[in-house]
C-alpha cells in the first residue's frame, strides 16, 4: 500500500507527541479505540480558561501509519482553535488532507472521536454539560 | 557492501538462485519442445530434461520419480491431494482431519469439501503451535479418510511431530497428507522415514521459479491414488493433465538438487544469523517469540513487540527491509493473523508481530542493519504509544473500558 507524502511526513516527524497533566482542570483527555482493533489514540487538549482557546495539544497513538498521522494532524489543527471550532472538525477533513484510502478512513473517524472525547472530558471537569454529538450514518 | 533493500520475507517467496535460472534458459527458445511430443527430437529432449528433473525432485524427498506429479504450485497440490483423496476414497468415508493453523489453500479446500457433503474436523493447536497428538488420535472415526497437517507453519515456522502423526495415521489405516511447502529444501524431509503418504511443495519457496510445484503420491505401502482435478490429455499418470511446464520443471529440479547438496551448510550459517537477530531483538522489553522455539525451521522467527502496532512498525523501515506482519492493518480483511490467534495470542500481540524469513542469500551485514533499524523503530513508536506509557505506569489495561465502535 502506498502512503501519501503527508502520512509519511507525520509518521516520520510526528507533531506534538507527549503527555499533558490529566489531573489538571484545564486539560481534557480523550482515550479512544481498543487494543483488539489495533488502534488506540490518546488526545489531550489544554484550554485557556479566560479565552476558551486550546493553547496546547498532545497525542500518543498505538496504530498504523494512517492512525498516527490522523492524530498528529488533529493536534496541529487543535492548537489555537476555540472549543467550539474544535468540535466541528470532521473526519473527512482529515481524510482529504492526508489522502487516506477507503480502507484507512476509520483511522480518521477515531481521531475525530478522540477530539470530541477530549472536549467532553474538559467540559465535564469544568462543570459544563457534555456536548452530544450526533452519530454519523456511515463510518 | 550492504545492498538495500534487505529482503527478509522468504516465507512469502524466495529469489531464484542464478544457477537455477541458468539451467532454465535454453528451454525457452532453443529446446522448447512439448515433453509429450513423442515423434521428434524436440519432444524427446524435453522429455529427457523432465525425467532428469523428476529424479532430482524425488531425490530431495526420498521418493521414487514415479511418485512425483508436477503441478502449478503448492496450492494446486493441496487441492489435488484433498479433493483427489476425497473423491477417490468416497466409498471408504468422507471425514477429514486438519488443523486451524493450516494454510488457506488447505482450509479453503476443506471448506469446499464441507459444502459438498464431507465432514472436516479442525483441530486446535497448543500455545506453542504444535498439534496435540492425543487429540488427533481421538478425532479419528471409522469414516476418516485423510489427515491433512502441514510439515512446518508458514507464519511461525513450527515443525509438527510428523513421524508421530504418521504413526497414528498408519495405526488407524488413514492416509496422511502434508503440505510441506515451507519445509522441503530447508530441513531434511524424507517421505519414507517420515511416513508421509501424500505431500505438496513448490519451487518458489526454495530458490526456484514461481508457477511450478509437485505433489508426491505414494505408490507402495500403501498405493495411493488421487482423482484428477485437471482433466485432459492424461499427463502425469492420469492424475494431472496439462502440457508440462518444461522450463519450470527443469528449474525446479535444479533448485531441488542445490538444496539437497547445500542444505546442511546453508542451515548451519542461516540459523546462526537467525539466532543473532532473535537474541538482539528479544533484548527489547516486552518482546516475545511466537511458537515453539525448539521445533522450528532454522531460518524463521516470528516476534511480537508489545504496545506497538505491526503496520506502524513496518512503516519505519519497509522501504529498506522487506518483512511481513500479523497485524490486521496489513491484511486486506482487517483481521489479524488467524495463526497467531490460534496460538491464543491476544489481539494486541497479534497486531504487534513481525515475521522474519531468512535465506541462503542473507548476510550478517543485513542482519546487523535490520537489528539496528527495528530496535530504533520499536523504541520510537513506544515513545508514541499510549499503551506503553500506561504499561510503564503500572496501569492494568485488561481492566479498562475502551470506548470504541
Amino acid at each position: 500500500m502506498a502512503y501519501s507524502e503527508k502520512v509519511i511526513d507525520h509518521y516520520s516527524n510526528p507533531k506534538n507527541v507527549g503527555t499533558l497533566d490529566k489531573g489538571s482542570k484545564n486539560v481534557g483527555t480523550g482515550l479512544v479505540g481498543a487494543p483488539e482493533c489495533g488502534d488506540v489514540m490518546r488526545l489531550q487538549i489544554e484550554v485557556d480558561d479566560a479565552t476558551g482557546i486550546i493553547k496546547d495539544a498532545k497525542f500518543k497513538t498505538f496504530g498504523c501509519g494512517s492512525a498516527i498521522a490522523s492524530s498528529s494532524l488533529a493536534t496541529e489543527w487543535l492548537k489555537g482553535k476555540s472549543i467550539t471550532d474544535a468540535a466541528n472538525i470532521d473526519n473527512m477533513d482529515i481524510v482529504e488532507e492526508l489522502n487516506l484510502p477507503p480502507v484507512k478512513i476509520h483511522c480518521s473517524v477515531l481521531a475525530e472521536d478522540a477530539i470530541k472525547a477530549a472536549i467532553n472530558d474538559y467540559r465535564k471537569k469544568n462543570g459544563l454539560e457534555e456536548l452530544v454529538f450526533e452519530e454519523k450514518g456511515v463510518h | 557492501m550492504l545492498k538495500l533493500p534487505v529482503y527478509l520475507d522468504n516465507n512469502a517467496t524466495t529469489p531464484m538462485d542464478p544457477r537455477v535460472l541458468e539451467t532454465m534458459i535454453p528451454f525457452f527458445t532453443e529446446h522448447f519442445g512439448n515433453a509429450a511430443s513423442r515423434n521428434h527430437p524436440f519432444g524427446w529432449e524435453a522429455e529427457e530434461a523432465v525425467d532428469y528433473a523428476r529424479e532430482q525432485v524425488a531425490k530431495l524427498i526420498g521418493a521414487d520419480p514415479k511418485e512425483i506429479i508436477f503441478t502449478s504450485g503448492a496450492t494446486e497440490g493441496d487441492n489435488l491431494a484433498i479433493k483427489g483423496v476425497y473423491e477417490m476414497y468416497a466409498a471408504k468415508g468422507n471425514h477429514i482431519i486438519t488443523a486451524n493453523t493450516e494454510h488457506k489453500a488447505v482450509l479453503d479446500t476443506c471448506k469446499h469439501i464441507e459444502k459438498t457433503g464431507g465432514e472436516v474436523t479442525y483441530l486446535s493447536v497448543k500455545e506453542d503451535g504444535l498439534i496435540d497428538l492425543a487429540e488427533l488420535e481421538a478425532a479419528i472415526r471409522p469414516t476418516t479418510i485423510l489427515i491433512a497437517l502441514m510439515y512446518a507453519n508458514n507464519e511461525i515456522g513450527v515443525v509438527q511431530p510428523v513421524k508421530e502423526i504418521a504413526a497414528i495415521a498408519k495405526k488407524h489405516g488413514v492416509l496422511f497428507f502434508s503440505d510441506a511447502t515451507q519445509a522441503v529444501g530447508k530441513i531434511p524431509v524424507d517421505v519414507l522415514k517420515d511416513g508421509i503418504d501424500i505431500m505438496a511443495f513448490t519451487a518458489h519457496k526454495m530458490y526456484g521459479p514461481k508457477g511450478i510445484g509437485a505433489l508426491y503420491v505414494r505408490r507402495k505401502n500403501p498405493r495411493v491414488k488421487v482423482t484428477a482435478q485437471m482433466d485432459g490429455g492424461g499427463h502425469e499418470r492420469g492424475m494431472r493433465s496439462g502440457t508440462l511446464n518444461v522450463p519450470g520443471i527443469v528449474g525446479f529440479g535444479k533448485a531441488c538438487e542445490l538444496c539437497r547438496l547445500e542444505m546442511e551448510a546453508d542451515t548451519a550459517r542461516i540459523s546462526v544469523l537467525r539466532d543473532k537477530l532473535e537474541t538482539a531483538l528479544l533484548k527489547l522489553d516486552e518482546a516475545y517469540v511466537n511458537g515453539n522455539r525448539e521445533h522450528r525451521l532454522p531460518h524463521v522467527s516470528n516476534i511480537s513487540f508489545k504496545y506497538v502496532e505491526g503496520e506502524g512498525l513496518l512503516m519505519g523501515f519497509n522501504k529498506n527491509i522487506a518483512l511481513s506482519s500479523g497485524s490486521a492493518c496489513t491484511s486486506a480483511s482487517l483481521e489479524p493473523s488467524y495463526v497467531l490467534k490460534a496460538l491464543g495470542l491476544g489481539d494486541d500481540l497479534a497486531h504487534s508481530s513481525l515475521r522474519f524469513g531468512l535465506s541462503r542469500f542473507t548476510t550478517e551485514e543485513q542482519i546487523d542493519y535490520t537489528i539496528e533499524q527495528i530496535t530504533n523503530t520499536v523504541l520510537k513508536l513506544r515513545e508514541m504509544s499510549p499503551l506503553w506509557e500506561m504499561f510503564k505506569e503500572g496501569i492494568d489495561m485488561n481492566n479498562i473500558e475502551w470506548a470504541h465502535h
